[in-house]
Parts: C-alpha cells; structure tokens; sequence
C-alpha cells in the first residue's frame, strides 16, 4: 500500500510559463522511457523476484518513480498553467488542447499515449533487472535531452535531479543483479525455470 | 507560500530525500552497520523536522490530521501547485 506524503521529492517552483517546454517535458510522464513506464515497470516485476534485496530495490525504486511522475506531471502543470488556446497552440500544443485542456495525460512528446507495450515483466529475474538497467540509462538520456533543450533555472533544477535519480537507480540495478546472479549460481537453488532445466537435460 | 513555511518544508523534503537515498543503499547493502547508523540518525531529524512542519502548517499525512473542522488534510496548497512553495 501506499500513504501519500503532501509534498515533493524535489521542489518545483517555475515561475515562466513554457507551453514548448511543457510539449518536451510530458514525454517523461506518458512516453517510452517515462516516470509512468518506470513505476508499472518496477512494481509489476517485484512480484517475481527471488532473493530480498531485489524485491525490495524493485519496490522501493518502483515507489520513488511514482514521486518523480508527480514531479514531472507538476512541472507540465506549472508551465502550462493560464497559458491561452491560441499561445498553446503556436506552440505545438493545440492538439493536445483539444483533447485534454490544461489537464495533464500520459503521452510522449509526439503525441503517442501511453501504453503498456513500453514495458515489459518477464517473470525471469535476470530478463527484468537487465530491462531496468537498460530503463534507467534510457531515462537518464532522455533527461539530458530535456536539458539540452531548456534554457530556464527553475526547469533545468529538478530535470537535472531526475537525471541524477537515474544514475543511483542504475547503480542499484547492478547491484541487485550481480546479488540474483551469484544466487542462481548457487547448486541446486532453482528459483526460475526449473521446467527449461529438466528439459534441457 | 510564506517565507518561513517554505523554509521549513524544504528542509523536511532535504532530510526525506536523505532516507529515500539511503534506503535503496541498504535494500542491497542490508549489513552496511555505518549506513544502518546513519539512516537511524537521519530518521530522527527527519521526524524533528516533519513534526515541527505539521505543528505550524498543518498535516503532510493524512495519519497526521488532527483535529479540525474543516477537515485539515483537504487544505490547500498540494504540492503541484504554484503556491506550494
Ligand atoms: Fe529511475
């Protein structure tokens, strides 16, 4: 379960509207290598997940991703906020507005809404953890595009968090799998696929 | 927001972050006794800072409503807001 805690990880405070920004930014909300794909990606993958450390990494990253999903979903919020149709509009947002107003939905920075093709549970833990590593370099990426393309301080903080976020995740990644790994090394200690085993003999 | 209130949530969100970093170091350091140490620590500041928080301004848990009518929990700002900090 979870209790909500009424604040966030990290402060977002922007105080210039940018509706061209906010376009970008979503993409970290609904697209491929979201918050949102992070989070389903990390607490649907815990259930299978055999020694303790990976569990709880998986849900305790899983957990922190729905605060960055906050996090992302309010800097959209902020630069969007009282902007009129026609400036959402110049900017690329006129679709968008059609469809969604001010409000904030899962979508990538092309338009395309969310789905749960962008992730994957395999139900075989080295499959997963190397998934997530992959994830979290691909987030990491993408924040740094996000960067690349922001010019103003109150933006580029919190971007610039998330990026760091990624870096530690991936590093808990790591550490987990090289943990599951030594334990499937481990002699008769058949937490996955004992079927595939005995027929491969 | 005033000047004092966002002073202090920031440090609450500052002393938080300490332990959301430092439990995913001990989900796979699970007998790091330095890190255990240092999360016990900063587990007590972070609860010094949140109960001061919420003694001035109001519940950031629903656990922590008090008492009041209205209901305190439903008082603005939320977090996403412009006004929040
Ligand atoms: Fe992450």
């Amino acid at each position: 379960m979870w209790i909500y805690d009424k604040k966030l990880e990290y402060p977002v405070k922007i105080k210039n509207c940018n509706p061209k920004m906010a376009k970008y930014i979503i993409t970290q909300y609904g697209g491929p290598d979201g918050e949102l794909a992070a989070s389903l990606r990390y607490l649907s993958q815990r259930f299978s997940m055999p020694t303790e450390e990976a569990r709880s990494i998986l849900n305790d990253i899983g957990t922190e991703e729905l605060a960055h999903l906050e996090i992302v979903g309010t800097m959209v919020h902020q630069l969007t906020k009282g902007v009129p149709a026609d400036v959402l509009e110049k900017n690329g947002l006129g679709a968008y507005y059609a469809d969604h107003d001010h409000a904030i939905y899962p979508i990538s920075a092309a338009g395309n809404p969310w789905t749960a093709e962008y992730i994957q549970s395999k139900g075989d833990p080295i499959a997963d953890l190397y998934e997530d590593l992959a994830a979290e370099q691909k987030a990491r990426a993408t924040y740094e595009n996000l960067i690349n393309l922001a010019d103003d301080p109150d933006v580029i903080e919190p971007l610039k968090f998330l990026r760091a976020r990624e870096i530690v995740h991936f590093q808990r990644f790591g550490e987990a799998l090289r943990i599951v790994e030594d334990k499937l090394a481990q002699k008769k200690f058949f937490i996955t696929k004992p079927e595939f085993l005995k027929k491969r003999e | 927001m005033d000047e004092n209130r966002e002073k202090l949530l920031r440090e609450v969100m500052a002393a938080d972050f300490t332990l959301i970093d430092l439990n995913l170091y001990l989900d796979t350091h699970p007998t790091d006794q330095r890190a255990i140490l240092l999360f016990i620590t900063s587990a007590q500041r972070a609860k010094m800072l949140r109960d001061q928080y919420e003694r001035l301004y109001g519940p950031l848990t629903v656990m922590s409503s008090g008492m009041g009518c209205p209901w305190p929990w439903i008082q603005s700002p939320w977090p996403w807001e412009k006004t929040s900090l």
